[in-house]
């Protein structure tokens, strides 16, 4: 039982990593789609793929938070008394990200339009590296059980603030990936380019970057690296080729299967982080089986994942195919 | 240092510094997005029946209604999703203690809670693009979904504040929950009538705010079809709720008489255990009297078990390390006497409405009464903050009562103030950002101007699809 509830956590983990991480990337390629008139095309792209399902995205981060705390309270509190400042951070990112892309739509004169797009940009950047901090911080087993942990150097250390940077370019790789295959159902040749051109780039970085964090677990998180390397090795390898093969790819075949493997890389690495730390919660202690929350609390959350699968997934289902759908009155 | 000081400096140096701006941060995000409630549940409701009554009469003045509120709607709701991700942070940020320890029973209804916000937020979206991409009757049973979500998220949300008062479903070993009974957690005994009177809360807030908003245009002249409408959609669902929410009221006041003696006399800013209890209106408590009050004769006692003998427990019935400062019993007793006063001042605005209905099937004619109803948003939004604050302040020193001390709830690592003006700032621009944002959209209608571009969750606007395609 109490396995099921952190898989599914890790399952959380695994959906806003991709789908909120693909959201924070486009906030990315906003930031850096340069002045008003140069970005206008990009930005109105992103505008209407995030449209229809930013807020969705999120609710994964909510699902996430009440998964732990309910079936981890003790854990959830350790990490809140210990990363209080990045989690801090992170939350008031939160309200300007979404307010900033609501009131973008809302506002019609440019120069307010520029100033909560920035607002939208920035944040979109910031966020993803404190949630990167935090679980850098926790995979390098960096919070103590009890809580109260070094509030400062429990995230400013060479794992976190990696994996911090990891997580601001895996989002900027996977957003430029799934945006040239939304230029692409546009038919606009030229978006695509551009776009591709740009998840090229990151692919680049987040492979470089991933490289350079193997030296780094390896010196300040040694288990973390053995397990890496050792159970996790094969979801990592997949992670790996899943990604390669992506980069390959690119330029020859259907966006849409790119934007798979794609995704794939960002899952298949989340998942190795989630291997590499098991059976453990905070990278190195706090064992899933002793963290947990009784028994009923645990088959209460497990009777609501399954409600939640069957209600969430054919709505959700029903708004993509209706966002894809034309207009009534063209048809 | 008199022995009274002295006792003071004792309590404060139990209260570890984070206390003050962690309850401070708390009120003031949850006071914040409270108003933001009644518009994802209430809200929509009003939206949908406009849309029914333009599918069912042909009215497209009442689906331009719909069409517009539907805008609003979404720009609310993204406030408020964003407001109560920030919340839900919170919880673990200032209230470790809360949640490490009873997480396990009070983060359910939490769980609970994100499948309605997840189908919420998805029928929104869904509800938006409708208007353009589906026939305009499935369009209107695609908006049912975001109304009975916002009832689901209400209910459930409250369901885990109606725990803390009433806790229960739980057994405990050396302070550590090792067993859960799930039912009994979220149907706990103070859930049905904290959840009916907080969604009926919900109905006459959304009810009055946006009758409000026409009766100021019909105060400027527009008395227009469009803008009667507007008002009469509104303002009836508010004027029929009003009546039934007073009962509910007063049940729940009795079952907190019955329950959570504690609150109820710092309700009733009662120092003494007592039977003959007047119903003190107004004053405050100094030194452990009542002052400056207008008392009526065993209101209290009548009010609590119907008969002038009914005995009530006193501040006194309370052990002196949980009694609360007299300055939170002040607080608790004039947010009540504020929240009933404007309760009732409500219910008299539809009385008055409903007698000219009576008569003549028209509104009043007195100007008067589109003027009491421009401001009845702002006096209902005070009502349900002063409804909400008898709840929570009530219950201090407690987060879960008898249980859980909010000193003990509290976080003890950091500088919590500097988290407080981050939220402050953050939370003013944003408050600010959302008026300006609506009154622009109200502007541009009032210039006739319909464009599809301004809504967060909606589909794009008309400059890269047809331009002027269709007309409502």
């Amino acid at each position: 039982m109490t396995d099921v509830v952190a898989s599914t956590l890790l399952f959380g983990l695994i959906a806003y990593a991709v789908f909120g991480g693909a959201d924070f990337g486009a906030g990315f390629w906003d930031l850096t789609a340069g002045g008003a008139e140069r970005g206008r095309r990009p930005r109105a792209r992103i505008d209407r793929s995030l449209g229809p399902v930013w807020e969705g995205n999120h609710t994964w981060l909510i699902f996430c938070l009440v998964v732990t705390w309910t079936g981890f309270p003790a854990v959830f509190a350790a990490v809140t008394t210990t990363l209080y400042l990045p989690l801090g951070l992170a939350a008031l990112g939160i309200v300007l990200r979404g307010s900033g892309f609501a009131f973008r739509k809302a506002v019609h004169r440019t120069e307010n339009q520029r100033l909560w797009g920035a607002a939208f940009a920035t944040s979109s950047v910031i966020t993803p590296f404190f949630l990167g901090t935090v679980a850098g911080a926790v995979a390098s087993g960096r919070v103590p059980e009890a809580g109260y942990g070094d509030p400062v150097g429990a995230w400013v250390n060479p794992s976190s603030l990696f994996t911090g940077v990891l997580a601001v370019a895996i989002c900027a790789y996977l957003a430029a990936v799934f945006l040239s295959a939304d230029a692409h159902s546009d038919g606009d040749s030229e978006l695509v380019r551009y776009f591709q051109l740009r998840a090229w780039a990151m692919a680049v970085v987040a492979g470089a970057l991933a490289v350079a964090g193997l030296f780094i677990a390896y010196a300040d998180a040694p288990r973390l690296f053995s397990r890496l390397v050792g159970p996790a090795l094969p979801v990592v390898m997949l992670s790996v080729l899943a990604g390669a093969a992506a980069l390959v790819l690119l330029h020859r075949m259907d966006p849409r299967l790119v934007r798979g493997l794609a995704a794939l890389a960002a899952a298949a690495l989340v998942l190795g982080w989630g291997v590499a730390q098991y059976p453990y919660l905070l990278g190195t202690h706090a064992a899933v089986s002793a963290a947990a929350a009784p028994r009923q609390t645990l088959v209460a959350l497990t009777v609501i994942f399954g409600a939640a699968a069957v209600l969430v997934v054919p709505s959700f289902l029903l708004l993509y195919t209706l966002a894809q759908r034309a207009r009534l009155e063209e048809k | 240092m008199a022995p009274l000081d002295l006792a003071a400096g004792l309590i404060a140096a139990v209260d570890p510094p984070q206390l003050l701006p962690a309850r401070q941060q708390m009120a003031f995000t949850l006071a914040f997005h409270i108003i933001l409630v009644p518009f994802g549940v209430a809200f929509t409701f009003l939206m949908l029946v406009a849309n029914y009554r333009g599918l069912r009469r042909g009215d497209s003045t009442a689906l331009l209604l719909a069409r517009r509120w539907s805008k609003v709607a979404a720009v609310l709701f993204a406030v408020g999703a964003v407001s109560g991700t920030v919340l839900s942070f919170e919880l673990g940020l200032l209230w470790p203690g809360l949640m490490g320890r009873f997480g396990a029973a009070y983060g359910i209804p939490f769980a609970i809670e994100g499948i309605f916000f997840f189908l919420e937020a998805i029928f929104v979206a869904i509800y938006l693009y409708g208007w353009q991409r589906m026939r305009p009757w499935p369009h209107f049973w695609s908006g049912i979904p975001v109304t009975l979500s916002g009832l689901g998220g209400t209910a459930s949300v409250v369901s885990a504040n109606a725990w803390m008062n009433q806790p229960g479903g739980i057994t405990l070993r050396d302070g550590q929950v090792v067993a859960v009974d799930t039912w009994r957690v979220l149907f706990n005994r103070a859930f049905w009538y904290e959840a009916l009177h907080m969604f009926l809360a919900a109905y006459i807030v959304a009810g009055f705010v946006v009758a409000g908003v026409y009766a100021a245009g019909m105060l400027k002249g527009r008395r227009d079809h469009y803008h009667r409408l507007g008002f009469l959609i509104s303002f009836t669902t508010a004027a029929v709720i009003m009546p039934v929410q007073i009962i509910v009221g007063d049940i729940a006041a009795r079952e907190v008489f019955q329950n959570e003696p504690a609150k109820f006399s710092a309700i009733e800013a009662l120092p003494r255990t007592s039977t003959h209890v007047p119903e003190v209106l107004g004053g405050v408590l100094i030194d452990g009297e009542v002052r400056y009050g207008t008392e009526i004769p065993y209101g209290a006692s009548i009010l609590a078990g119907y008969r002038p003998d009914t005995k009530i427990a006193g501040l006194d019935a309370i052990p002196a390390e949980y009694r609360p400062a007299p300055r939170l019993v002040n607080t608790v007793h004039l947010a009540f006497d504020v929240m009933v006063g404007t309760g009732f001042a409500l219910l008299g605005l539809a009385a008055w409405f409903g007698w000219a209905w009576w008569r003549r099937r028209d509104l009043p004619r007195s100007t008067w009464f589109l003027r009491c109803t421009a401001i009845s948003g702002v006096v209902a939004i005070i009502c349900l903050e002063c409804g909400w604050i008898v709840t929570e302040v009530g219950r201090q020193p407690w987060t879960v009562v008898g249980l859980l001390l909010t000193r003990d709830a509290v976080t003890r690592s950091g500088n919590v103030w500097y988290f407080f003006a981050g939220a402050l700032v953050i939370y003013t621009v944003v408050g600010a950002a959302a008026i300006l944002v609506l009154r622009g959209m109200r502007r541009r209608w009032a210039a006739g101007a319909e464009d599809d571009r301004d809504v967060p969750y909606g589909p794009p606007g008309r400059d890269d699809a047809q331009l002027g395609g269709e007309r409502l």
